[in-house]
């Protein structure tokens, strides 16, 4: 296994010029998500699904004016993964998460799965689709086509170490300036996903961006819960057999 | 920036990163305010103020760079006794003549040069001023032409009361705080950060840039609003040095180059003005009148003479005056308004449209659409069936019953075009970098190059002209580039060679100032000699380079210097202003100018040189005449000429303005071109019933008038519907509904757009009351040929224009907005009957 990738987006530079968003379509192929004026801001796409890899919110608040390019965290523990029955849910060598579309049987046990509601299915195929954070481009030596095209570096990509590394001298600088409100989002191995492939540089509360505040692996509770299963059910089979020894 | 030049606005953010303050000024909080470490809002159409008033905080500080004032401006001089100022004549300046709304700029000029010319000494062209209004021949000096005194009287001590700078004092007293709080609904507060921040990063150790565009540029005072920021940089010495400027940002891709080797009917390539048909009818009456003798100019006669050899070749002989007379004519102003009109008028018969939509992009777009409409034929070169060739069955009025399909006579020709990737060429960025582009993939089908287009049409005329005097101009030109592939394309690279230019054995120069008046050299674009320097393509270098200038990415015009008139970041002896902004500088023991870019000086011209008396051309300049193609070698703060309403810039409201100029006693520019039409009525002036502001603009997610983005899904997607952008406050009082929909109302039309409230647009408060601005971005038009189709900004917008570039007033007029969508058919022709009534 190669080194761990991954993406460090710096909404404090973002421009909200959403290159992002069609470079990721025109290399990945993703289809049109339907053209809807949505009156939420300059925010015409909405959210993170089957269609859209990469998603510019726009957040108007009193005195300033936020954008954010979001896109799948390719957790450390990725639940999507655990529940896939198919394999067709992978990690690469890069530790990315990726759907291999041949696989995919588009059972959709990946979609309530994922904490960020970031995986989706596509209605005509019924398939599960996201950011693949352009495993061929990486196998090819290239970088992923959504930090290419990013005209301020707002997404940067590389080892996952370099990018903790960077981010956090980015977050020094910008309270050295005064900009308190300023915070990473994603970057602990400590959080209830173990910490995220892809991580943010905030410049408010998570939820302002619509991002959960503490996500939590859905699975993390599966061994417990299996455990109580189980033992509610032996439970249930020694009352079981306690009754039918009373009858008898 | 951030929103129409996102690529660019990546090294703001790197000037950023590094310190940097970033101000923006815009009537509306875009992404580039979220960016910006102040937003300052601003009434569209009153940036004359602000502006004057930043001048006025420099000149009554004295926080001027005095040393730079002194030797590179012309704050010394002394003016005319005869100018009177707008101060004098409550807002105009001397010299206006009412009937035909012309200045006369001769009282504009430098003291003692009246006597001067009438004893046939090269001067002021006084008498030209008429002209140059009724031709936009103002543009020839946008380079530097005007003629000049060489050498006019000075005070040095700025004392003298008619001196400029004084002059200058005098007439922007008035642009005080106040002011600016009362017209721009700027608070004095963000004035006085932003005063203070220019003032700070100005002077020997830091330098202030302006990053403007069309916000400054589209309004009947546009040139005067450019003027303005002149005149703030020149005092504050921040022109030529490096992080310096005024840096205009285009619209497309090479709109510099089509200025440079011009798409615009007033020049020739290089800033040469088009020839009159009456005044200039030889060589050389044309030189008389071309531009100052001294200066750069003063080579007038080699620049010219090379691109008519350059044209006819051969058969451009001396004794022919070079086929001078094979040259068009201008007649007046053939600007693509009059264009237009021209047509309604039946006078304009043909029209090529090549990569431009006006249909939708061109203010007045049903003025536009009935030009259209009556011509002969009409020939449309796109990527897509824009609205521009399909107007005839499915524009507006087709749907209103104006108009019917088969009552339309034009004949339309389609013909597609091939996009920037499927041709090779240079394109010409704001910087003046020509950067050299190979092809990428053929054209699909008929698709072809703009260049095949016009060399095959040109062959194809050739081939069917007569052997009669009339078509003697296209027989002798030279029309003979080696053709290759399969779709036989002209090599662009000969064209770029001819360009640059030849010297007699037939090898390319390397040096506009190799050209010859002789007829021995030739140069289709004199600014552009040298991109073939060597026989080398020198547009194609890609040396990244860790210098400040990166010299051998591409090529910059003239002789690849990447900063204009740098010697004015050195001092008059030559020394660099500061270590941190040293950029070229004199080196005594080698006796030439040195540094990180091509000098824009002569490079062996000491700092000490004078000119000997009767000297011309760049022998006239002295060594301390940093601004080399003016005659005088000056910075200009008082424009003695070339401008068509007035040497110094005072604030005129705009045509339609909800507001009276309380600068002034007069309230619009008087000079500007006003066509009273028909087809294209004026909201009035201050009328309650269109009592807000109308903006347009453009978003990131779109180009232009959408032919290139409407079409695309990606781009689509991302701004699928035509809106428009208010205040929570002007929703409230219109009955608006955030996703809803509005009708916006001009005395041109009415169109519907969804609503998009938000705090982002702010009410102004001025003159004791509220002021609403509407915002609308013009992307969108009925078909195209789009995935997503919607009503046109620009048919709302006045043809009123600037007098000296001819730009219509796109940035600033008026209009009502109501809730609901527009009514369909007759009843939308009644809707703004009812409005134009009342």
């Amino acid at each position: 296994m190669s080194e761990r990738m991954g993406f460090f987006t710096d909404t404090s530079v973002c421009i909200g010029c959403k290159a992002c968003e069609v470079a990721c379509k025109e290399w990945n192929d993703v289809p049109d998500d339907g053209f809807v004026f949505r009156a939420t801001s300059y925010d015409n796409t909405g959210a993170l699904g089957a269609s859209t890899w990469r998603h510019v919110a726009f957040v108007e608040t009193a005195d300033n004016w936020l954008m954010a390019s979001d896109v799948c965290k390719h957790c450390t523990h990725a639940a999507c993964l655990d529940v896939c029955p198919t394999g067709a849910l992978f990690r690469t060598e890069f530790d990315t998460v990726v759907v291999q579309a041949d696989v995919c049987n588009g059972c959709g046990y990946c979609v309530p799965a994922c904490p960020y509601g970031v995986i989706d299915r596509r209605e005509d195929d019924g398939r599960a689709w996201k950011c693949t954070m352009c495993y061929d481009r990486q196998r090819g030596g290239l970088e992923p086509a959504c930090s290419k095209a990013c005209p301020t570096d707002s997404i940067q990509f590389g080892p996952l170490d370099e990018l903790r590394e960077r981010a956090d001298e980015r977050l020094a600088a910008l309270h050295a300036q005064g900009r308190s409100e300023a915070r990473l989002y994603g970057e602990s191995p400590g959080d209830g996903v173990g910490g995220d492939g892809a991580f943010f540089l905030l410049m408010a509360e998570p939820e302002v961006y619509g991002l959960p505040p503490d996500p939590v692996v859905t699975t993390r509770d599966l061994p417990s819960m299996w455990r109580w299963a189980a033992a509610a059910a032996l439970t249930m089979a020694a009352a079981a057999a306690a009754s039918t020894t009373w009858r008898r | 920036m951030a929103e129409c030049h996102p690529v660019g606005f990546q090294w703001v953010m790197e000037a950023k990163a590094r310190g940097a303050k970033v101000f923006h000024i815009d009537p509306r909080f875009t992404r580039t305010s979220a960016m910006a470490d102040h937003f300052v809002p601003i009434r569209a159409g009153s940036d004359i103020v602000l502006l004057g008033a930043l001048i006025n905080h420099v000149l009554a500080g004295e926080h001027d760079f005095r040393e730079y004032v002194l030797a590179y401006t012309n704050a010394s001089v002394i003016v005319s006794e005869d100018f009177r100022d707008t101060e004098d004549l409550d807002g105009l300046f001397s010299g206006f003549d009412g009937e035909t709304r012309t200045y006369d700029p001769s009282s504009w000029s430098y003291q003692g040069l009246e006597e001067e010319a009438a004893a046939g000494q090269s001067g002021e062209h006084a008498a030209e001023g008429r002209h140059h209004a009724e031709t936009a021949r103002a543009d020839q000096y946008g380079s530097g032409g005007a003629a000049a005194h060489p050498r006019p009287h000075t005070d040095e001590t700025l004392r003298h009361p008619r001196c400029v700078y004084q002059v200058l004092k005098r007439h922007f007293a008035r642009y005080t705080p106040e002011m600016v709080e009362e017209v721009c609904g700027i608070p004095a507060e963000d004035f006085h950060r932003l005063a203070e921040a220019v003032v700070a990063a100005s002077g020997r150790e830091r330098t202030t840039a302006w990053v403007y565009s069309v916000g400054w540029t589209q309004h009947t005072v546009g040139a005067q609003y450019i003027r303005a920021a002149s005149i703030l940089q020149l005092l504050l010495g921040n022109m030529g040095r490096p992080g310096g400027g005024i840096l205009a940002l285009r619209g497309h891709a090479s709109i510099q180059g089509s200025t440079d080797i011009p798409t615009l009917f007033n020049i020739l390539p290089g800033y040469l003005p088009m020839p009159h048909a009456h005044s200039t009818r030889t060589l050389d009456e044309y030189l008389d009148h071309a531009a100052g003798d001294t200066g750069f100019w003063g080579n007038k006669r080699s620049y010219m003479v090379s691109l008519l050899k350059s044209w006819w070749g051969d058969a451009a002989t001396e004794d022919n005056d070079f086929c001078f007379g094979y040259l068009p004519r201008l007649t007046g102003d053939h600007g693509t308004y009059a264009t237009v009109l021209g047509q309604i008028d039946g006078i304009v018969k043909g029209y090529f449209v090549v990569g431009e939509n006006p249909a939708v992009g061109s203010s007045g777009g049903r003025t536009q659409r009935l030009g259209l409409a009556n011509l002969d034929w009409l020939v449309v070169r796109d990527m897509t069936l824009v609205e521009t060739a399909t107007f005839w069955k499915d524009g507006p009025e087709i749907e209103t019953g104006e108009t019917r399909a088969e009552d339309i006579a034009t004949e339309v020709f389609f013909l597609p075009a091939a996009s920037h990737v499927e041709k090779e060429g240079t394109f010409t960025q704001t910087q003046r970098l020509l950067q050299w582009r190979e092809k990428a993939v053929e054209p699909p089908g008929d698709c072809r190059s703009d260049l095949w287009f016009y060399y095959h049409l040109g062959k194809r005329i050739r081939q069917r002209i007569s052997d009669d005097e009339i078509d003697r101009p296209l027989r002798d030109l030279t029309w003979d580039y080696p053709e290759h592939g399969e779709n036989r394309d002209p090599s662009a690279e000969a064209v770029l060679r001819e360009i640059n230019g030849t010297g007699p054995d037939g090898r390319t120069l390397s040096s506009y100032l190799d050209l010859k008046p002789d007829g021995s050299t030739r140069s289709g674009c004199w600014i552009y000699c040298g991109v073939y320097a060597g026989e080398v393509n020198q547009a194609a270098r890609r040396k990244p380079g860790r210098s400040p200038v990166a010299p051998e990415w591409g090529w910059a015009w003239p002789l690849n210097r990447r900063i204009l008139y740098n010697r004015a970041s050195a001092d008059p002896k030559g020394r660099p202003w500061s270590e941190r902004k040293a950029h070229i500088w004199w080196d005594a023991d080698k006796g030439e100018w040195t540094g990180a870019d091509v000098p824009d000086f002569e490079k062996d011209k000491p700092p000490d040189y004078r000119p000997p008396p009767g000297a011309t051309a760049q022998a006239a300049l002295s060594g301390t005449d940093a601004f080399i193609m003016q005659a005088d070698g000056k910075g200009w703060l008082f424009a003695p000429a070339g401008l068509a309403d007035g040497p110094l810039p005072a604030h005129y409201e705009p045509h339609e303005s909800p507001l009276p100029n309380i600068m002034y006693g007069q309230r619009a520019n008087p000079a500007r071109k006003v066509y009273n039409r028909a087809e294209s009525p004026y909201n009035p002036a201050g009328s309650p019933r269109f009592p807000y502001v109308l903006t347009t603009y453009r978003l990131t997610e779109h180009h232009t008038a959408g032919g290139m983005s409407r079409t695309l899904p990606y781009l689509a997607e991302l701004q699928p519907e035509m809106f428009c952008e208010v205040s929570p406050e002007l929703a409230a009082e219109r009955g608006l509904v955030n996703g809803g929909w509005a009708t916006i109302v001009t005395s041109r039309a009415a169109i519907e757009a969804r609503v998009l409230v938000s705090e982002r647009i702010r009410p102004l408060r001025l003159q004791g009351r509220t002021l609403h601005q509407v915002g609308v971005p013009y992307h969108w038009g009925w078909a195209g040929g789009g995935v997503v189709t919607g009503d046109a900004a620009n048919d709302l917008m006045p043809i009123v224009l600037d007098p000296n570039v001819y730009i219509q007033e796109g940035k600033a007029s008026t209009c009502d907005i109501r809730p609901g969508r527009r009514p369909r058919g007759k009843a939308l022709l009644d809707l703004i009957e009812e409005y134009r009534r009342e």
